[in-house]
């Protein structure tokens, strides 16, 4: 018996190529907070759709390359790990917990998310954190056009630069960027950054795995005017 | 959703795998485009002769003597092979003109699918395994070649309605995506003496290309206007003689995935169609930005 509770809590080695991908989302679906195979390793993803989506157990998957569409999509408390880049969607609607690519991710990377962080090493492209609602992204490098389009809330970290169109039609969602900013969107202000935002941003910094030479002074914060999205009985001849 | 994947060699020594590089690529993009299948491939050349790449509803009966008739027709040798219902005759290079002229006469349901001193054309209805199949295109070499996967939306699943089309000669054009000025294009084209057959809206983007560079456009210059006078959804990928170009619209929500190697350059609508590239792992894997014209030339 002693074997076999060595042989569970062990990292766990799944090869996608040879197993599929049914059998491994409906395995790590089965777990729950109170497994012990607390550890997952990936291989072969080979750029396949919806690897690890759903999870929702306290578990490290590791992901040894890339992947298709959907990596990671609504997480719950686990931790992922992209060992290369994610095609679209990576952690697309994630509730909770934590992933990171280590490489470049696709397009509308965190879309929808409701919480946890969501980390990208590289570059995001386009319609990163589009629509997101309380997760909080940290983008090593630059995002594209489109970003952070209708967000309503949670904070999206960038050490690069924004394509064009950041932050178009914004709700309550907080933007912070490093670098240069293309373009705002329709209703995208830059806003002061007080010392709340510093003290939050210096622990998304850390959190995010960042390079610690990065200060949070070297932000610029952008947010909502706030001028879109209530109705302004001026406008009514507009609808 | 449509499937792209297309391979430019730098390595000669890979062109003899060249079709069968690019039909595994092919078939792991059947989830985004299951109805049809098409791949366009760059080889030989610079022999002197042209090739000519026909489809026949009725191959036995059309291909049975069409060497021999072509001969007949412009007095000047005609070499042909036949692949299940494609034919690919291959002419002098200054009797291109007059081998489609008597094409036309001597087979009227003839449609040419390509022309050009190295490009040919094969595309049918079918999954994109039972396309290859059919024309063996695993056993295919070449320096560069692009394939593509239909999911239709614009016009009904036909062979004419599949991918690559032509846009001139040794050049082709497929297409992720939808366009929706074609109609109003459509009939823009027929002004300028433009015609096309059918009522899918990638045909009138290759047909688009083709007018410009009628009127005097480069490719590229082609390509670039494209995003000012194309309504809709689209990345494209061109092939030419001498490589391939890729344009994605502003909006850039068709996907695309690019590797390079010293050995490649290779396109796919997603990685997974990339995989099994030799060297992928240590490959330059990048998205292409949006509304920018890229070429890749030997």
């Amino acid at each position: 018996m002693k074997s076999n509770v060595l042989e569970q809590t062990a990292t766990q080695t799944f090869d996608l190529s040879a197993r599929g991908l049914r059998e491994l989302n409906s395995s790590l679906h089965a777990l729950s907070g109170a497994t012990n195979m607390t550890a997952w390793e990936v291989v072969n993803p080979k750029g396949a759709h919806a690897i690890a989506a759903g999870v929702d157990a306290p578990v490290d998957i590791s992901v040894m390359g890339s992947t298709g569409y959907y990596c990671a999509g609504m997480n719950k408390q686990a931790t992922i790990r992209v060992k290369g880049s994610a095609g679209p969607g990576v952690a697309e609607n994630m509730m909770s917990g934590t992933v990171i690519v280590d490489g470049d991710a696709s397009q509308y990377a965190g879309a929808t998310g409701r919480g946890g962080l969501l980390v990208i090493k590289g570059n995001a492209s386009s319609r990163c954190g589009i629509s997101m609602k309380g997760v909080e992204i940290v983008v090593h490098g630059n995002i594209g056009h489109m970003s952070a389009f209708m967000a309503q809330s949670g904070s999206l970290v960038v050490c690069g630069d924004a394509g064009d169109a950041l932050g178009d039609s914004l709700y309550e969602a907080k933007l912070f960027v490093r670098g240069s900013v293309k373009s705002l969107g329709a209703d995208c202000i830059e806003k002061e950054m007080r010392p709340e935002h510093l003290e939050h941003l210096a622990d998304l910094l850390r959190r995010g795995e960042c390079d610690p030479t990065i200060k949070p002074e070297e932000f610029r914060r952008y947010g909502s005017a706030r001028k879109l999205y209530n109705f302004n009985i001026d406008n009514a001849s507009a609808y | 959703m449509c499937g792209i994947v297309g391979l430019f060699l730098k390595d000669k020594s890979l062109e003899p795998k060249l079709g069968a590089m690019l039909t595994d690529m092919l078939i792991t993009m059947t989830d985004r485009g299951p109805d049809s299948a098409g791949i366009a491939i760059y080889g030989g050349g610079g022999d002197g002769l042209a090739k000519i790449t026909v489809q026949s509803t009725d191959p036995a009966k059309d291909f049975a003597t069409l060497d021999q008739d072509l001969k007949d027709a412009i007095g000047k040798p005609v070499a042909m092979k036949i692949k299940s219902t494609h034919a690919v005759l291959e002419v002098p290079a200054d009797q291109t003109d007059a081998a489609r002229s008597a094409l036309a006469h001597l087979r009227p349901g003839l449609k040419v699918m390509s022309v050009g001193d190295s490009l040919e054309i094969y595309k049918e209805v079918g999954l994109p395994k039972d396309v290859a199949a059919r024309f063996d295109l695993s056993k295919m070499t070449g320096t560069h070649g692009i394939g593509h996967t239909r999911m239709a939306t614009e016009s009904a699943v036909t062979t004419l309605g599949a991918h690559p089309f032509s846009t001139g000669s040794d050049q082709c054009l497929v297409h992720n995506g939808s366009l929706s000025n074609h109609n109003s294009l459509r009939r823009q084209l027929a002004h300028e003496g433009i015609a096309t057959e059918t009522q899918n809206d990638t045909e009138v983007g290759a047909a688009y290309i083709t007018w410009r560079m009628r009127e005097g456009a480069s490719l590229g210059e082609a390509l670039e206007s494209s995003i000012d006078d194309l309504d809709g959804f689209f990345t494209f990928v061109v092939g030419t003689k001498d490589g391939f170009g890729v344009i994605r619209d502003p909006i850039a929500c068709k996907p695309a995935v690019m590797a390079e190697t010293d050995q490649y350059v290779a396109f796919g609508s997603e990685y997974r169609a990339l995989v099994n590239l030799p060297g992928i792992e240590a490959a330059r894997v990048w998205e292409p930005e949006p509304a920018t014209v890229y070429f890749w030339n030997h």
